[in-house]
């Protein structure tokens, strides 16, 4: 997917990073008047906020249930009715396609969430503690890196067999080495600094260290990269789900219905793979649009790059 | 130089352990039985029993680990479960069909990327900028397999151009290869033009604000010698690493694009061992891309001293 490949792994927000934390602590870097000036920030926000609308009250805006057949409407092209047409089994594909947000929408945020908390608690015990555990977690992060994103994941998930839970968590270990070398790397720079000597000198006790006085500054190219790995995860999970190793029928998911209606191209039904394939294009282009536009709020000297 | 070859070489060495340590524990987790999976709902137990052992099945997984390893230090890969071949024959038969789709969706990224790139990063705020800038945001957004369901549609079946998928040998039929390969390529290779042309861009940008190319200006060169004699050459530096990079994104586009046009290539045999539980298969594939990708990272990461004398290998 990948790609990433297209990967997030390739995506330059780890580039930035020193230049990122170097940066004094900018306490409005979202204010109203920095944001108006970042359209794609705007746009971004806005898909990903109807996408969220559009899978919380998925129920109330499919006219017929999208999870049941209704033989009597099989196969119906785009009308009035069923703005996206009906599938071969009579379901509303456009329902269909709200209901899949949800499994979408939820991957990316979990499987990101696992792959961040993971990945930030390895690079954090590794560049803070050093020697041994920085050795170990290290050579674990260049196995992990050595293998292209999605080609893991769908290992990990071929292997803990095909489920929306299993997922979720292959998706995550596939995300853990790049939060895992950021933090790393950050963290590195930071022990050096003389606040973290200070606090050391004042008597803070090493967790106090790590969390009060490293952290902070590791968050910003965190967010940059959580931004663009959940574009990442969604496209992995749509991928993953139209390989058949997603989500089990009848749960709707994007990928699977794209996968599902690839039978029905030489039956002319252009329709029902319209629907699923727009929106991941939409959502995962409103992630990248955001983390680019983030980045660009952090690091003023990136813009129009 | 030669020292630091030498090292990274040896680096690669307990990466690569691990990796295949993964490999085999991940596949190992997996819980259908590949024998299972192949004899049905019904089987006889004294046949599974007997065929369990003779795949070593029933033996520790340590153990299991040390003879697979073994094997492959030796180029044994085992033989697939689902059809008997033996592993390494089962990938190198599909391996040139994947080269000949990877590598023709490499040359397509390339040939579109360089170019669009240039433009864009030289005739700012024009059709090539607006080209420039949304193609790559598009392009790695919309995953592989709808770009391929788009292709078939519009070219396959609407307009009947090229063929919905298949694959007829270059050696047997040169032209009906090529019909069956362009929309494969342009489905594998639109992630990779897509990110190659950001980076073109990017790096053009960034080499065209530095001093050399204000002296290079100030000398009176004309723009086109400091675009390509100045600005380019160091724009091309961060662009080798990320066309490295886009290796591995094609092996792993190569699974679904394989898949979707019915390309009979490493990548849908892998699809297709998953699907079966063929563990011996899908392990031989995974640990190949892996070794190939850390080997490509390697010659990327060499060719960049290359480019640029600048950097000292330590």
């Amino acid at each position: 997917m990948t790609n990433p490949s297209t990967s997030y792994r390739a995506r330059p927000a780890t580039g930035s990073a020193a230049t990122l934390a170097a940066l004094p602590k900018q306490r409005r870097v979202f204010s109203w008047r920095n944001i108006r000036g970042q359209p794609r920030f705007l746009i971004g926000g806005t898909i990903i906020g109807l996408m969220i609308l559009f899978a919380v009250f998925a129920p109330f805006l499919t006219p017929s249930n999208p999870m049941v057949s209704h033989p009597e409407i099989t196969n119906q092209a785009p009308s009035l009715q069923h703005l996206l047409g009906t599938d071969d089994l009579g379901r509303d594909v456009l329902g269909r396609t709200f209901y899949g947000a949800r499994v979408s929408l939820s991957v990316g945020i979990i499987a990101v969430g696992i792959g961040l908390v993971l990945g930030v608690a390895l690079g954090l015990t590794a560049g803070y503690r050093g020697s041994w555990a920085d050795l170990i977690i290290s050579r674990f992060i260049d196995a992990l890196l050595a293998f292209p994103a999605l080609l893991l994941a769908i290992s990990i998930t071929a292997a803990l067999g095909p489920s929306l839970r299993n997922t979720m968590i292959a998706i995550g270990i596939v995300a853990i080495p790049a939060y895992a070398r950021l933090t790393r790397g950050q963290v590195l720079q930071a022990k050096e600094r003389e606040y973290v000597e200070a606090a050391r000198t004042a008597g803070a006790s090493e967790a106090r260290i790590v969390v009060r006085h490293i952290l902070p500054n590791v968050l910003n190219p965190l967010v940059v990269q959580a931004s663009l790995s959940v574009a990442f995860a969604i496209l992995a999970e749509a991928s993953l789900s139209f390989l058949g190793l997603g989500a089990q029928p009848p749960t709707p998911t994007w990928g699977a219905d794209i996968d599902h209606a690839r039978g029905y191209l030489n039956n002319g039904y252009w329709w029902m793979s319209f629907g699923p394939g727009m929106a991941i294009l939409l959502t995962v282009f409103a992630f990248n649009l955001l983390g680019d536009s983030i980045r660009d709020l952090l690091d003023p000297q990136l813009r129009g790059r | 130089m030669t020292a630091y070859i030498i090292r990274r070489l040896l680096l690669m060495i307990p990466v690569a352990f691990l990796v295949s340590v993964i490999i085999f524990v991940v596949l190992h987790l997996t819980p259908g039985d590949p024998i299972l999976v192949l004899f049905g709902e019904e089987p006889d137990p004294t046949v599974i029993a007997n065929l369990r052992h003779a795949y070593g099945l029933d033996r520790p997984l340590p153990v299991q680990y040390l003879t697979w390893i073994t094997r492959m230090l030796h180029g044994d890969m085992g033989r697939s479960i689902r059809t008997q071949q033996p592993v390494t024959h089962a990938i190198f038969e599909r391996l040139p069909n994947t080269l000949e789709l990877g590598l023709a969706a490499l040359v397509f990224g390339l040939v579109v990327s360089i170019p669009v790139g240039i433009l864009s990063a030289t005739r700012r705020n024009s059709v090539w900028d607006l080209l420039g800038t949304s193609v790559p945001l598009l392009g790695i957004s919309i995953p592989n397999f709808f770009t391929g369901i788009i292709l078939i549609l519009l070219f396959a079946l609407v307009f009947r151009i090229f063929t919905p998928g298949g694959f007829v040998p270059f050696s047997q039929a040169p032209r009906q290869n090529i019909r069956d390969l362009v929309l494969p390529m342009i489905t594998l290779g639109l992630p990779s033009l897509a990110v190659n042309m950001r980076f073109m861009r990017s790096g053009l940008i960034d080499a065209l604000g530095h001093e050399y190319t204000r002296v290079a200006r100030a000398k009176g060169l004309t723009e086109r010698r400091v675009v390509v004699g100045h600005a380019l050459k160091n724009a091309f530096i961060p662009f080798v690493t990320i066309v490295g990079l886009q290796i591995g994104g094609l092996l792993e586009g190569a699974f679904i694009t394989e898949t979707i046009f019915l390309w009979p290539g490493v990548g849908r045999l892998a699809v297709d061992s998953i699907n079966g539980r063929d563990y011996p298969v899908v392990q031989g594939i995974v640990l190949l891309s892996a070794l190939s990708y850390m080997t490509v990272n390697l010659i990327v990461d060499l060719l960049y001293g290359f480019l640029d004398p600048r950097i000292k290998f330590r």
